[in-house]
């Protein structure tokens, strides 16, 4: 096996660096830790915080890379498949491998569409193909389905029945000893945390996940589309491109708009002058229009450097790096003019004149005293404009400017069932997984914004 | 409260169309032109030109072949394809004549033929459409020829010019256009074509743009005058009579006369069309057309609607009386002998999405339809014989279906300059070979286009001269003859093939690397990604791992202009029902790279290429034959394409649209339809009852949502002012 | 007051200077005037004759930036740039590339574009005003809750959900509006109910919890207390006071909004087939009609110019102590 890392893991690890030092500076600082504990306190808060770990869980496990040694070696050296995979796809090696040949149903046995069979004895019929996979232990006529899918069910139901227990149980023990809880107290949501209903949707996910994966390996949870392919599969897979466009995008866009915003409030003057005009004309272009042209160019590079990508992979991955730039060009002026709005009255402040003052340079100030005290609105900007992103994926992937075609995401699938809604009879699943699944993270990232700005913004309450 | 009144307001407005009988709501169409004999029909794509010297694509000949008038046509009904006269008395024979001038008997070999003529006499008494162009005051002035800018002021349509004129054709007008080709404003795409053949056009060209350029220093929009030059190689006999001289010997040149770039066009057009001001109101030639067809376009908003309503002084055009023995039985000989056209009005509505196409056919608003592959199920089933048949569904509403092999192609090629696939050594031959037994176009087919279309053995598709059915025309490199039918190889033996070409297990045999391919395509949208998923699953079957490049088309058209691609698809669509048509895909002075031919794969044999120079000049018959089987006989050992297949098109038609037979090379098939409106407006009717529970009941449920909510006023509204007594 | 306006007017002209700049140098970067040539000519037999040809008949066979040979100041006029640029600014937007000319598109194709714009943008902000209202009566009570979870839910939905499933529920299953397409005249009506409903529901969500929040920071305000304390109505507190002081916030940051309706939507124009300048600015990105996309820009930063003007000016209006300088 053999780590490959991609562009947009590398910067998902970062993302992830930065998070673990901003919790390991906030711990310690009862003003930063203070807005944190607002939001904890939410239910509806904390039940988004863990749905969206679920998500987050997933998209990391997507973001880990590695190609795969050919099974077939000659001695000596070892050749690597060119098929990068990540520890996701591992996980969901039956769904990947389970490829029909066309379109068919959640939890079905035969294929959606007739055709023409031809039969042992040379005759040839039209009826329902048997699907490879799905419920394959039933035989060709597939008999004792509906105990089957109980069966499963219930294996599923029991299995999530006992992890939730044995959790709630080490939870209790642990708050027990370590925060004097009784579980009774608990119960009565008398605890600083919403303890019920972070345990209630843990709850809930367990059953979900421990289901998937008792029905996933033997039938096709969310039928398959058009060539075969799971729609579970696609749709898990679409995650880490959900994730990736909501984050990436503004973790790009932010140091821009960081300095550029600051320094236009700090300096004012010439400076501010030639960052409005920047931000100005930027904004007066209609967005798609920029993204579109963006794209092209972007292709262009692409092609230039088309040596550097020798995997599909790889070159939808710089694809989606590249659309995450610009969609931080085209994004990083709100906040750009937002900040420069902040820095401008901060710079009023006694202590940022004291400063000056005192001559300390320019960059100790802005650094020390005005990057700080600017971070709530990075903070409630960044968590608004995520979910934002994720629905923008979709459009754009109906203009034709979206990520590569051949990555797994909520837009492609979108945009392929549009096709399918005009069938008869109706091939609805794709639709209703691609929605389903945007839904849960938009609905989530939507809720958990809200409880970031309420506990962060000075002019709320 | 609100949202409940926004609903009761929105229900009694929905009624009312309802209360004022029983016309369907969903009518796209206006009240106006109900129950008239209107022909209902689509264009998918806004039309760039009009302008018969410019317009090559199909959608824009599906306007311009209704309303100009090439000296030939294919008849309608006949297959395979015909050519017989339209404007024309009969089908113009060429002369020969060699070097010296001297003229040739008919059956001299090629290489003698130094020049051939064509001596086309026209009918008399045909007569152009009405136009301000033709217009001419009492002394007999062109009325518009001299517009200053105070009357141009008032014009914003054709339709603002009061006076109409007219005049008969002449042959002038057909050496007129063909001038035209050479046009340095216009972009003749078969100029660089024709330049080749018709004597005297090159040089044409070159004088026409040396006198714009002078005649332009000045005045940018100068009207160039093509009257004032003669060309040689196409001159006016009599008023009626005109001759095109051509280099050499072209056989295929007849097919040319039967389409739009050899119609006639009037100079008083040109002129008219010339003067300043007219462009910026839109109002060119490349937008209104001038014609003698049975038709003319009264509309032109390629944004929305194209209107074509019957022309006046058209001469009239009898409905042929002999088809194809089938023809009677269809109903397609009904007509027979009846005056054409018998539609007075086409209108095509933009239709960019094939979702609402199909819904709106369904709903009777368009009069025919194709299948899309997603729509496929809802409207065919194919019978235990593999026949296809309409569902059920479609059948309730006397919707009819034809099929039609396309005569296209559709292939994968292979660059023949790459250094891994290219190139005529055995060892690509077997590489090239064993990737066309793995691509699995028969699978293809039945995911991607429901069974419609064949695989293909070749480069010429069935209908086109050179085609041979059965175990004759087999492909024997990837297909095997079985129980009557083609049978792709086993997918061994395309293992055993890549092992030979030196790469066992997709692996390089000397330095063990895996075989890495890359596919280059401009394919995006919904489909694309399932096709590109597939496809990489065909070559994974024999380890042979594919890099997609997906690009856009612009881009890709450069890489196949640099020759830079390796495999990629693309396709051909006939200009006309000859070999050569496909044939010269295949050679290698028609190259892409470098030579900017249509030649995508760079394919270069030079005993094809002989071959090739051989056929082309030869008559249908057994010798032709032979020729072109040698030919595909090497073409198939070189395995240049994966051959891909030839798309078949199904085609419905609703049971008020008759005479509707698929023509694909004829482009002026309008004029042969006929639609019972009275029909038409009955079943529209029948379709369309709109269905209203669905929205009270969401009404119902949102008043049942408010319940709370008028509780909580209640309670809040009386709260204050029990405080304040108390 | 009119020297402000004049000022930001001649402010406007370098920004759409360098609006032009910067779409030239993307769209450049990509697509040479060969890559256009070719596209606009078609698939069959194009010769490089006719690709020079098609450049000089459009003007695209000059440098694009900088012309050397060029006497004078030749060097700057005689560019692509200059010659396809600087009429804009005159709002001359010259022919498309497919040769007809883009000022009598964009006149035809306005109309649609405002038909269906205007009324979204109008009913829109009736019923989210309405809808916030109501949440803001309702305020701390379960009604208000369940309301904004209603909000973020319609919210979290993607504008492509709401489009094709009610285009498949209206239009295909309940035959009450033609599927798509477009007439002018009243005509319109029917083509118009359904993108009209869709695009008002698609934005209540935001719209609603955004007009929310101001109407609940005005009931914070000491004023609204006073007047509750002198014992006035819940109601009459609520319209006399809230509604009238929270609309100035709202319709002045709705001004910035008004000259952009012009552009029209692009999506829901596309899907329902409406003529207006939505799809014809997507047709362009589509077929890479540079000379289209141009113009659509160039009005597009134009208009958006304007509604920042109108914001500073409806500011003035509503209230006397703003006053530009």
């Amino acid at each position: 096996m053999k780590l490959v890392f991609l562009q947009t893991d590398i910067l998902i690890y970062c993302l992830l660096l930065v998070i673990g030092l901003y919790i390991w500076r906030a711990r310690g600082k009862a003003h930063l830790a203070a807005p944190w504990r607002k939001v904890a306190r939410r239910p509806a808060a904390m039940a988004s915080a863990m749905v969206l770990l679920a998500f987050v869980i997933v998209g990391l496990l997507d973001s880990v890379h590695f190609r795969e040694p050919l099974s077939n070696q000659k001695p000596g050296v070892t050749e690597y498949s060119l098929e990068i995979v990540s520890l996701l796809d591992k996980l969901l090696t039956p769904l990947r491998k389970h490829n029909e040949k066309t379109y068919s149903a959640p939890l079905a046995t035969r294929l959606f569409a007739m055709e023409t069979i031809e039969q042992p004895d040379g005759r040839i019929a039209r009826a329902y193909p048997r699907l490879q996979y799905g419920g394959a232990e039933l035989g060709a006529t597939p008999k004792g389905y509906a105990r089957d899918i109980g069966r499963l069910t219930l294996k599923g139901t029991l299995l999530a029945l006992l992890l939730w227990l044995a959790l709630t149980t080490a939870l209790s023990t642990w708050l027990t000893q370590h925060r004097n809880l009784g579980w009774r107290a608990l119960w009565r949501g008398e605890a600083e945390l919403p303890w019920r209903a972070i345990l209630f949707t843990l709850g809930v996910l367990l059953w979900l996940v421990c289901v998937t994966w008792a029905i996933a390996p033997h039938y096709h949870l969310l039928g398959t589309d058009k060539v075969g392919q799971d729609v579970l599969y696609q749709a898990l897979k679409s995650i880490r491109t959900g994730l990736v466009i909501g984050t990436l995008t503004t973790l790009v866009m932010l140091p821009f708009a960081l300095w550029l915003g600051v320094m236009a409030g700090y300096f004012k003057g010439w400076v501010d002058d030639v960052i409005q005009y920047i931000y100005t004309t930027l904004n007066s272009i209609p967005g798609v229009l920029l993204i579109a042209a963006a794209v092209l160019m972007m292709q262009v590079y692409m092609d230039i450097h088309k040596d550097a990508y020798n995997s599909i992979t790889e070159r939808a991955d710089v694809r989606l790096l590249l659309l995450c730039l610009i969609l931080g060009v085209t994004s990083w002026t709100g906040l750009c003019r937002l900040l420069r709005g902040e820095t401008l009255k901060l710079t009023e402040m006694e202590y940022v004149q004291a400063a000056q003052a005192f001559g300390v340079s320019h960059w100790k100030i802005m650094s020390r005293h005005i990057l700080p005290n600017v971070m709530h609105i990075v903070l409630i900007t960044v968590t608004l404009d995520f979910s934002a992103l994720v629905l923008a994926e979709a459009v754009l992937a109906y203009v034709g400017v979206g990520v590569d075609p051949t990555m797994n995401s909520w837009g492609n699938m979108i945009n392929s069932a549009r096709l399918e809604l005009a069938r008869e009879p109706l091939v609805w699943w794709p639709l209703a997984a691609a929605f389903v699944f945007m839904f849960a993270l938009v609905l989530a990232a939507n809720l958990f914004a809200d409880a970031v700005r309420d506990a962060f913004d000075p002019r709320a309450e | 409260m609100i949202r409940l009144m926004r609903i009761l307001a929105i229900v009694p407005v929905l009624w009312l169309p309802a209360g004022c009988g029983k016309t369907p709501w969903n009518d796209p169409y206006p009240e106006a032109e109900r129950g008239q004999n209107i022909l209902y029909s689509v264009f998918s794509e806004r039309p760039k030109h009009l302008d018969p010297a410019q317009s090559y694509a199909s959608n824009e000949v599906t306007f311009i072949g209704q309303i100009y008038e090439p000296p030939l046509q294919y008849n309608y009904l006949k297959r395979p394809y015909t050519l017989e006269p339209l404007t024309a008395r009969e089908l113009p024979q060429p002369r020969f004549y060699d070097k010296q001038g001297k003229q040739l008997p008919q059956d001299a070999a090629p290489a003698q033929v130094a020049m051939s003529e064509y001596e086309i006499s026209i009918r008399p008494g045909i007569l152009y459409q009405p136009h301000p162009a033709f217009a001419r005051d009492a002394q007999g002035r062109l009325r518009y020829h001299d517009l200053n800018a105070a009357e141009l002021d008032k014009i914003n349509t054709l339709s603002d010019f009061k006076f109409t004129g007219t005049r008969e054709l002449t042959a002038d007008d057909y050496v007129y256009e063909i001038k035209r080709l050479a046009h340095p404003r216009l972009n003749s795409p078969i100029f660089g074509l024709m330049a080749d053949y018709i004597i005297g056009l090159k040089e044409y060209g070159t004088l026409l743009s040396k006198q714009d350029k002078l005649l332009r220093q000045n005045n940018a929009a100068a009207y160039l005058d093509l009257n004032r030059y003669p060309l040689a190689g196409a001159e006016v006999v009599d008023r009626y009579t005109y001759r095109v001289k051509l280099k050499g010997k072209y056989p295929q040149f007849v097919y040319w006369l039967a389409m739009p770039f050899f119609a006639p066009v009037p100079w008083e057009a040109d002129r008219f069309y010339a003067q300043p001001g007219m462009q910026a109101k839109n109002l060119l030639l490349d937008w209104y057309p001038v014609g003698t067809g049975p038709y003319l376009l009264s509309r032109n908003d390629p944004n929305k609607q194209m209107v074509l309503v019957k022309n006046p002084n058209f001469r009239g055009e009898r409905y042929p009386a002999e088809g194809e023995a089938d023809d009677r039985a269809q109903g397609l000989l009904a007509d027979a002998g009846k005056t054409m056209p018998f539609v007075d009005k086409a209108v095509y509505s933009l239709e960019k999405e094939d979702i609402p196409y199909w819904n709106k056919f369904l709903q009777g608003y368009y009069d025919a339809s194709g299948i899309s592959s997603d729509t496929f199920d809802q409207a065919v089933k194919v019978g235990a014989q593999g026949e296809a048949a309409l569902t059920p569904d479609l059948q309730q509403k006397d919707i009819r279906l034809v099929t039609t092999v396309a005569t296209t192609i559709s292939y994968m090629g292979f660059n023949m300059q790459d250094p891994v696939v290219g190139g005529l050594s055995e060892r690509a031959r077997k590489l090239r070979r064993a990737i066309s037994i793995a691509v699995d176009y028969e699978e293809f087919i039945s995911i991607f286009r429901n069974g419609r279309g064949i695989a293909a053995q070749g480069p010429i598709p069935p209908g086109i001269f050179g085609y041979v059915e059965g175990a004759a025309g087999l492909n024997h490199y990837v297909y095997d003859w079985v129980n009557h039918h083609a049978q792709r190889k086993p997918i061994n033996e395309a293992k055993r093939l890549l092992a030979e070409a030196g790469y066992p297990n997709g692996r390089d045999a000397q330095s063990g690397k895996p075989l890495l391919l890359h596919f280059d395509t401009a394919a995006t949208g919904p489909d694309a990604k399932s096709r590109l998923e597939w496809l990489s699953k065909q070559l994974q079957k024999i380890d042979i791992q594919l890099v997609i490049r997906a690009t856009d088309y612009n881009r890709f058209q450069d890489k196949m202009l640099k020759g830079d691609a390796q495999l990629f698809e693309w396709g051909w669509n006939a200009d006309y029902p000859d070999p050569e048509n496909f044939l010269f895909l295949l050679y290698g002075p028609n190259k892409k790279a470098g030579l900017n031919g249509e030649n995508a794969a760079n394919y270069d044999n030079p005993e094809f290429n002989r071959l090739f120079e051989q056929m082309k000049n030869m008559d249908n018959g057994p010798a032709r034959q032979q020729v072109i089987d040698a030919m595909l006989a090497v073409a198939r050992r070189d395995a240049p394409w994966v051959w891909g297949y030839v798309p078949q098109s199904y085609a419905l038609y609703h049971s008020w649209y008759f005479n509707a037979k698929p023509n694909l090379m004829a482009n002026n098939g309008l004029k042969y339809l006929r639609v019972d409106s009275k029909l038409r407006e009955q079943k529209r009717t029948q379709w369309n009852q709109p269905r209203l529970w669905p929205l009270l009941l969401i009404g119902l449920v949102l008043l049942l949502a408010l319940a709370p909510a008028w509780w909580v006023w209640r309670k809040k509204l009386y709260a204050p002012a029990r405080g304040a007594e108390s | 007051m009119i020297a402000y306006l004049l000022r930001r007017m001649l402010y406007a002209i370098p920004i759409l200077l360098g609006v032009n700049v910067f779409i030239f140098i993307l769209f450049f970067a990509v697509n040479s005037p060969d890559n256009m040539a070719r596209i606009q000519l078609g698939m069959k037999h194009v010769t490089p004759d006719a690709v020079a040809k098609w450049k000089h008949e459009h003007g695209y066979d000059r440098p694009l930036f900088f012309n050397g040979p060029a006497p004078g100041a030749g060097k700057f006029t005689e560019t692509v740039f200059f010659h396809k640029a600087v009429p804009m600014f005159a709002f001359q937007f010259g022919a498309a590339d497919d040769g007809r000319d883009i000022g009598q598109d964009i006149k035809t194709r306005m109309w649609p574009s405002l038909v269906l714009a205007v009324p979204v943008f109008l009913i829109g902000l009736l019923v989210n005003i309405t809808f916030a209202l109501i949440l803001a009566f309702f305020r701390a009570t379960y009604i208000d809750f369940g309301g904004v979870v209603l909000c973020v839910a319609m919210m979290s939905i993607s504008g492509m959900f709401y489009i094709i499933g009610g285009q498949f529920l209206v239009s295909k299953l309940l035959h009450l509006v033609p599927i798509s397409g477009y007439q002018g005249g009243w005509d319109a009506f029917k083509f118009l109910v359904l993108p009209v409903a869709i695009g008002v529901i698609g934005g209540v969500g935001s719209g609603t919890r955004w007009y929310r929040t101001i109407f609940l920071e005005e009931i914070g305000k000491d004023y609204v207390r006073t007047a509750r304390a002198k014992g006035l109505a819940e109601r009459v507190v609520l319209f006399r006071h809230v509604l009238r002081n929270a609309l100035i916030p709202i319709l002045t940051g709705a001004v910035v909004v008004i000259p952009t309706l012009f552009m029209g939507s692009l999506i829901a124009e596309s899907f329902f087939g409406i003529p207006g300048l939505g799809s014809y600015t997507i047709d362009a990105i589509r077929s890479q009609d540079f000379a289209i996309v141009h113009a659509m820009v160039f009005l597009g930063s134009a208009l958006y110019i304007l509604g920042l003007l109108l914001t500073d000016v409806a500011y003035t209006l509503v209230d006397p102590r703003i006053r530009l300088a």
